[in-house]
Parts: C-alpha cells; sequence; structure tokens
C-alpha cells in the first residue's frame, strides 16, 4: 500500500468513526437544535469519509463501502481518539473541538500538497468543516464562560489530551500543542501520544453495528 | 433566545417564513439555523430576525363592517377591461399584444 493510500486510509477511518460516534447523539442530544446541528455535523463527516475512500478505492481497484464495512476492526487506522465512546456532553464537545483544530491543522497541510486530487479534495472538505470548527468553538466558550462549564471541560481535556496527541504526526502535533493552549487556558497534562494503531476495545463494539446490515446481506446485495 | 427564521428559495424570490430555532445567540442561532433550514441546499439564503425584534399586530376592528373596503365579490377584470374601452388603451393592457 502506497503512502498516498495509507494517510488516506487513516483520515477516512477517522471520518467514518467520528461520525458514528457523533450519530450516536442523534435524537438525545441537550436539546433539539444541537440534536439536528450534531447530526447534520456527523453527516458531513460520513460524506467526507466516502469521499476519501473513493480516492483509496480508485487505487486499490475496491469500492468505497468494501473499505468501510468489508475490513477488520484491527485493520481500521483511526486515530483512538475517536474510537472512545464518551457519551457525555462535556466530553463530547472536548473532542469535537481536539478533533475539529486537529483537523484543520492537517488539512491546511493537505491543501499544499503537489497532488491535486488530495489537494482538491481537502480544500472541499474545509469549505464544510468551517463550521464544525465554528460550533465546535461556540460551544468551547459557552463552557469556558461558567465555573461548572469550565471544570467540566477541562476535566474532559484532561482525560483526552494524549488520545487528541494521537491524531496528528509529529510534525504536525505542536501546532496543536499551541492552539490548545490559546484557546482553552489550561494546563494541558506532559503525555505520550496515544497514536493510531492502538485499537479500543469499544471501537470492535462500534464496528459489530456499524457492519451489522452489511454483514446480515449476501455478497453484491443491492438496495 | 427564540429567532424567527425566514428563508429565501430562490435569487430574487420573496423570503418566507420557514419556522423558529431556540439558541444562546446569534452566533449559536446562525449554526442551527444553517442545519435546519439550509444543509439541503434548499435555500439561497436565511434571515434570522429575534423574536423580541418583531412588531406584531393583530387586532384589526372592523366595528362597522364597511364591506365597501373588501374586494370579495368585486370582479375588478370586468371593469378593469371597460375602463380600458373607455379610455381607447385596450391595446396596452398587459398581455395584449398576445392575444
Amino acid at each position: 500500500m502506497s503512502e498516498r493510500t495509507e494517510l488516506l486510509l487513516a483520515i477516512a477511518d477517522d471520518e467514518l468513526i467520528l461520525g458514528w460516534r457523533n450519530s450516536e447523539w442523534t435524537g438525545i442530544a441537550p436539546f433539539l437544535e444541537e440534536d439536528v446541528a450534531f447530526s447534520s455535523i456527523a453527516q458531513n463527516e460520513i460524506g467526507h469519509a466516502r469521499a476519501l475512500y473513493e480516492l483509496v478505492a480508485a487505487e486499490l481497484g475496491t469500492t468505497a463501502d468494501e473499505l468501510a464495512f468489508d475490513r477488520s476492526p484491527e485493520e481500521y487506522r483511526s486515530a483512538p481518539l475517536v474510537q472512545l465512546r464518551r457519551l457525555e456532553w462535556a466530553r463530547t464537545i472536548a473532542r469535537h473541538w481536539l478533533y475539529e483544530t486537529a483537523d484543520e491543522i492537517r488539512l491546511a497541510a493537505l491543501k499544499s500538497s503537489d497532488d491535486p486530487e488530495i489537494a482538491g479534495l481537502a480544500a472541499k472538505m474545509d469549505r464544510e468543516e468551517a463550521y464544525h470548527r465554528m460550533h465546535a468553538d461556540m460551544w468551547v466558550d459557552r463552557l469556558l464562560a461558567t465555573d461548572e462549564g469550565r471544570t467540566r471541560l477541562e476535566e474532559a481535556v484532561e482525560e483526552l489530551w494524549p488520545y487528541a496527541l494521537g491524531v496528528l504526526d509529529d510534525a504536525l502535533r505542536p501546532e496543536l500543542v499551541a492552539r490548545a493552549r490559546e484557546k482553552l487556558g489550561q494546563t494541558l497534562p506532559e503525555a505520550e501520544p496515544i497514536a493510531r494503531g492502538v485499537h479500543e476495545a469499544e471501537l470492535a463494539e462500534l464496528w459489530e453495528e456499524m457492519t451489522s446490515v452489511r454483514r446480515s446481506a449476501p455478497a453484491g446485495a443491492r438496495w | 433566545m427564540v429567532f424567527e427564521v425566514f428563508r429565501q428559495e430562490r435569487k430574487g424570490q420573496p423570503f418566507q417564513h420557514a419556522g423558529s430555532v431556540t439558541a444562546p445567540n446569534e452566533e449559536f442561532a446562525e449554526i442551527y439555523a444553517r442545519e435546519q433550514y439550509g444543509r439541503r441546499q434548499e435555500s439561497v439564503a436565511l434571515w434570522l430576525v429575534p423574536r423580541d425584534a418583531l412588531h406584531e399586530i393583530v387586532e384589526f376592528p372592523d366595528e362597522f363592517e364597511m364591506k365597501y373596503r373588501r374586494v370579495d365579490g368585486y370582479s375588478i377584470k370586468a371593469r378593469l377591461h371597460e375602463a380600458r374601452e373607455r379610455a381607447g388603451t385596450l391595446d396596452m393592457a398587459p398581455g395584449a399584444a398576445s392575444e
């Protein structure tokens, strides 16, 4: 597998798994408007995953669906940050902000890629991600505005920080540290990144659910 | 805060009331309105108006039932035709050239 494919597949897996995780709030988000908005963000992420899988599929001679659903859980390259199941709003917002910020840094690098397909897709994704970032920034500001919100967000960031570091490679990581320091204004723990290649137990559970429909149908079934 | 949302389906068309969103401030309202009334490309523009900013008028007294102010049952088409005939401007009426 080429370096290009490895890179695209890692990002696609991030977006698919995070989209899936975010969609777990559908119907139970704190209030109706947020329910609709967060579900829509989840759909966008899965849309990005599809576009990325299609680029990979063209190179490997397969399809986006096969890449998304026909691999075993160990084969996914998603960062452990997005694998975690944290159905608690402060943690959801902390992950949302940490991921979107890391993703922005990653997309900025991809937009200047020499590969026109990658640069083009990164620019397209970034135009949608801009609204995700706006949403995440506003929520962080909102939580930081009260004592209870700040305390809960800080606890969540502290727990997720080593995972957040694992989204980016060594070259891009310092920028995430700088951004997080500036925005969150809390002391970030010194931690080793929990990087790609680690598979949280929760990923296998998610995979069971995510692929159950596809596995229940005979190969080649059409919908 | 409640924001009333108006949406324009195509450029040049009038904005129509679409619904409302509840949000803590204008920035959140923008995100929520985008997701609820724009994500399917069903709008080319949205107006967000804080409900407090609306000046609502609901009472229209009509104590003397002045029916002559209303136009129901009044065929304006026939009367307009007569008036145009008198003035000799029938050929200038909208649609006249195509008839």
